[in-house]
């Protein structure tokens, strides 16, 4: 490279755009690399049990997916600014369960009023948890396994040992999961299009881009002066917020709920997460992989049950992709920061 | 028109005889005196102590336009609290600051940023995961309606920026991977895109090689050029003279004296930093090299080294001199153990060591110094004397744990033959200045008793004063029949300090020089490849 600085050339050159195209491919591989896993699933599936790829189910996996890629998408806002949401599964059940209490009450309450409900409920939580973490400086472990905790007991105080049912919800409520428009949910294309714009914001925001800068390097975003609390802030009300909405299409999809609800929901939605290639530290990933990410789990969910193969099976694949996830991720970084260096330092001799 | 500007901030002294307003015909700054360009910046009596340690006691500066600032002084002197103070980082305890815009106290970095004042750390700190252009204007980059970023405008003002300073750099690749000078180019680059009226470098050039410091003085003189004052910070004084116009040395926290660098010779400057004469350090007496310690063989690793070679033997200090970038480090870290390498031998008194085990190479007798001490070689949180511990941890152990008595007594006795200065042995390492971390990192390594001691810029970022106890530490160690292999930067140790002189350049060997025939100009010929090709192979 020394060479190189004393002489003047056009900025662009092959070798510089080498190294751009270089990390598009690699970014594009890795979001490419789930959606190959995932129609392996389906093939061999759809090959041994044919049902798999029924109308019925490709919409039962699809629904199934909304919340847990719903949920995704808060929780990469969160984990690309180098933090960690662990409480959305206890916020999904609070949610779930007094949104859905509403119907008891007053059967007549307009279903946008018992969303905006849910939705206040998660993102009043959301700011508790990013309040602690951004001016109490705690680390967000910490903060929200503590918050998980906590909102899960305060849940079980409010239900005590009973439960919202089924026949108590209006049916233009519990519909909600069930309506199509060309075979497809609405529901998944109504979240898709959520997904969509988050990515977009994600991209194409100055806010959305300083929350990739925070978990890339949190000490060089305090040097460039980026307001990092006011962004944290803001990761942890959109991860509430979000499970304030899921745990209000929770309860519209599955009718009963107690206080168990969304119990260890944040473990799969990490592990979609991660699985998806955002980076665990922060910095990388798109709402996008995240997504498929949970598509990729909710699938394997069902293909198991379609299979025969008991729900145990489940957990041991989630953590074997976990660690394959992993592993690839560690091993494309190394492989692209060796490469990266080289074209730095051998450029133009 | 360069020169006009150095008369600038030179009219301090001028400044006598002219506050009456009389027009001044000094041409270039074109302004009579009462127009005359005040300083951009002056930061008066400013203080800063952290617990009991008063960093800064009495810390003043003066900012012209157009002039390239030396700030001097020893580790410990002040200058990094300092230049904290200016970015808005530490608040001081006391003092006034004043920008062109009036007196301002700033309270965080953003507000440092506002006021027009950027600065380059010496290892810059950039977002790895976003690319170049948004690393130079995250948080303010350009919009279209609707308030989206406008990517294109952005690569095309950062291609832009990059054009102006003569500098090969992609815009829009990701930061991950840039060596230290070019992520050095892209601060500069965000510096330039702020507007920046001063621009505060903290000893860019540590790091650089000597081709690239010629081209960050390029950069440097196009910044006074453009009206810009430079504040730049080096251990090297013949940088200073061969950039800057006036010089600010600090000492113990003090301004101890302010002035235009014409006039002034090193030896003046190093006496005001010390504040006593050293003496012109005496090249180190060489040593007698016994049997071979270590052996290396046509070593190579795919893209980064091929087909090294070469010896160190008992009592001997040799250099691994080349540009950043040569391999040179990469070379140190194979033998180590801790990078993998494709081919060849690493042979210690015979016994050939595993790759890529720095275990191994630990208990056949290396001992490894590496160049970034706070990253690699302490740990930041622990105190003295752990640290000091850190690597002699199985003669400390009587079963299983570690006698707090034994590991107190092992750092009392290396801090005082290393003459490490220190509050307390307890007190957290990183309360100490830059060359005594060093000195805590070789003692780690000394209380070991190495047979061979790698050591990667053993005086990167230390004081004179410092610089001369390692170099004579170095050389005592080889005289009692250690091995050295050192790796630096700097001719001017390389020359003083080793037996033989091993050129690297684009991952091979060179050249190689004992002592006697080494020059500097020699080893920077065979560094880029100016030397006659064929006669420079060892």
């Amino acid at each position: 490279m020394t060479a190189t600085l004393l002489r003047r050339e056009p900025p662009e050159t092959p070798a510089d755009s080498g190294s751009r195209r270089l990390t598009e491919r690699v970014f594009r591989i890795r979001e490419s690399g789930i959606i190959v896993v995932l129609a392996l699933f389906v093939a061999v599936t759809a090959g041994v049990q044919h049902r798999f790829v029924s109308e019925t189910n490709i919409q039962f996996i699809l629904v199934n997916t909304t919340i847990y890629a719903l949920l995704a998408l808060g929780e990469t806002t969160v984990v690309i600014s180098r933090n960690v949401d662990l409480s959305v599964g206890s916020v999904l059940g609070m949610s779930a369960y007094l949104s859905a209490s509403l119907f008891g009450g007053h059967h007549g309450i307009p279903i946008p009023l018992v969303f905006a409900v849910g939705l206040g409920i998660g993102l009043g939580w959301g700011i508790v948890n990013g309040l602690l973490v951004a001016a109490g400086r705690v680390p967000s472990l910490v903060v929200t396994l503590a918050t998980l905790y906590i909102i899960r007991g305060v849940d079980i105080l409010i239900v005590g040992g009973g439960m919202v049912t089924a026949n108590t919800l209006p049916g233009s409520f519990t519909g909600i999961p069930k309506a199509t428009a060309a075979g497809i949910p609405d529901l998944a294309i109504a979240v898709a299009v959520v997904i969509a714009a988050g990515g977009y914001y994600l991209r194409s925001f100055r806010s959305g881009r300083e929350l990739y800068a925070i978990g890339s390097n949190p000490e060089a975003a305090r040097l460039a002066g980026l307001p990092i609390g006011k962004r944290v802030l803001f990761a942890f009300a959109v991860s509430g917020a979000i499970a304030g909405v899921a745990g209000v299409l929770w309860a519209a999809q599955y009718g009963t709920v107690d206080s168990t609800a969304g119990t260890s929901y944040e473990l799969t939605v990490i592990t979609a997460v991660v699985v998806g290639g955002v980076a665990i530290f922060g910095g990388s990933g798109s709402v996008a992989g995240a997504a498929l990410g949970a598509l990729l789990l909710s699938t394997i969910n069902s293909a198991l049950y379609v299979l025969g193969i008991s729900d145990f099976w489940d957990q041991a694949i989630f953590g074997f992709l976990l660690i394959l996830a992993i592993s690839i991720d560690r091993i494309i970084s190394v492989k692209l920061t060796e490469a990266l260096r080289l074209r730095s330092t051998r450029r133009g001799t | 028109m360069e020169r006009d500007r150095t008369a600038g901030p030179g009219a301090e002294a001028a400044a006598s005889g002219v506050p009456g307003g009389q027009d001044s015909p000094d041409a270039g700054t074109a302004a009579g005196a009462p127009a005359e360009p005040g300083p951009v910046l002056v930061l008066e009596h400013a203080a800063k102590s952290f617990g009991a340690v008063q960093a800064l006691v009495d810390g003043s500066i003066e900012l012209y336009g157009g002039e390239a600032h030396a700030l001097v002084g020893e580790n410990g002197a002040g200058k990094s609290t300092l230049v904290k103070i200016l970015a808005g980082v530490y608040q001081p305890d006391a003092g006034t600051l004043l920008v062109s815009s009036g007196e301002i106290t700033l309270h965080n970095p953003a507000m440092a940023i506002a006021a027009g004042i950027a600065v380059i750390y010496q290892e810059p700190a950039l977002f790895p995961d976003l690319t170049v252009a948004e690393n130079m204007f995250i948080g303010r980059q350009p919009l279209t309606s609707g308030r989206r970023i406008d990517r294109r405008a952005m690569r095309a003002e950062a291609a832009a920026i990059f054009g102006r300073l003569g500098v090969q750099m992609d815009p829009a690749r990701i930061a991950r991977g840039l060596s230290i000078a070019d992520q050095q180019v892209v601060e500069i680059g965000k510096a330039i895109s702020l507007d920046a009226r001063i621009i505060v470098m903290d000893e860019p050039t540590a790091a650089l090689s000597a081709a690239e410091v010629d081209r960050l003085f390029d950069v440097v003189r196009a910044l006074r050029a453009a009206g810009a004052a430079v504040l730049f910070i080096s251990h090297r004084i013949e940088e200073i003279f061969a950039i800057c116009q006036r010089v600010t040395v600090m000492r113990d926290g003090r301004q101890v004296l302010t002035r235009p660098l014409e006039g002034l010779t090193a030896g003046d400057l190093v006496r005001a930093m010390v504040g006593r004469d050293l003496s012109q350090q005496p090249a180190e007496a060489p040593g007698t090299p016994g049997e071979p310690l270590l052996n290396v063989e046509r070593l190579t690793r795919e893209g980064v080294f091929t087909d090294v070679s070469f010896t160190v033997r008992a009592g001997e200090i040799v250099a691994l001199a080349g540009l950043v970038g040569s391999g040179r480090s990469e070379v140190a870290r194979a033998v180590f153990g801790i990078d993998r390498y494709d081919a060849g031998t690493v042979t210690l008194l015979g016994h050939a060591l595993r790759r890529g085990s720095p275990t191994t190479a630990m208990a056949a007798g290396l001992g490894f110094v590496p160049e970034d001490r706070r990253q690699q070689g302490l740990v930041m949180e622990m105190s003295v004397q752990q640290n000091v511990a850190l690597a002699s941890m199985g003669g400390l152990r009587r079963g299983g744990l570690i006698r707090a008595a034994a590991e107190h007594a092992l750092a009392a006795d290396w801090a005082t033959r290393l003459r490490i200065k220190y509050g307390r042995l307890t007190d957290s390492v990183s309360l100490l200045s830059g060359g005594n971390q060093q000195k805590v990192v070789l003692a780690k390594w000394l209380a070991r008793k190495p047979r061979l001691l790698i050591v990667d810029e053993p005086t990167r970022g230390i004081d004179v004063a410092t610089k001369a106890e390692v170099h004579h530490l170095l050389s005592q160690l080889a005289r009692d029949g250690v091995g050295i292999l050192m790796i630096s930067s700097e001719l001017p140790e390389v020359l003083r300090v080793s037996d033989r002189i091993l050129v690297m350049r684009e991952g091979r060997l060179a050249a190689e020089y004992s002592r006697a025939e080494a020059s500097e100009e020699g080893i920077m010929s065979a560094a880029t490849g100016q030397l006659d090709r064929g006669s420079g192979q060892p």
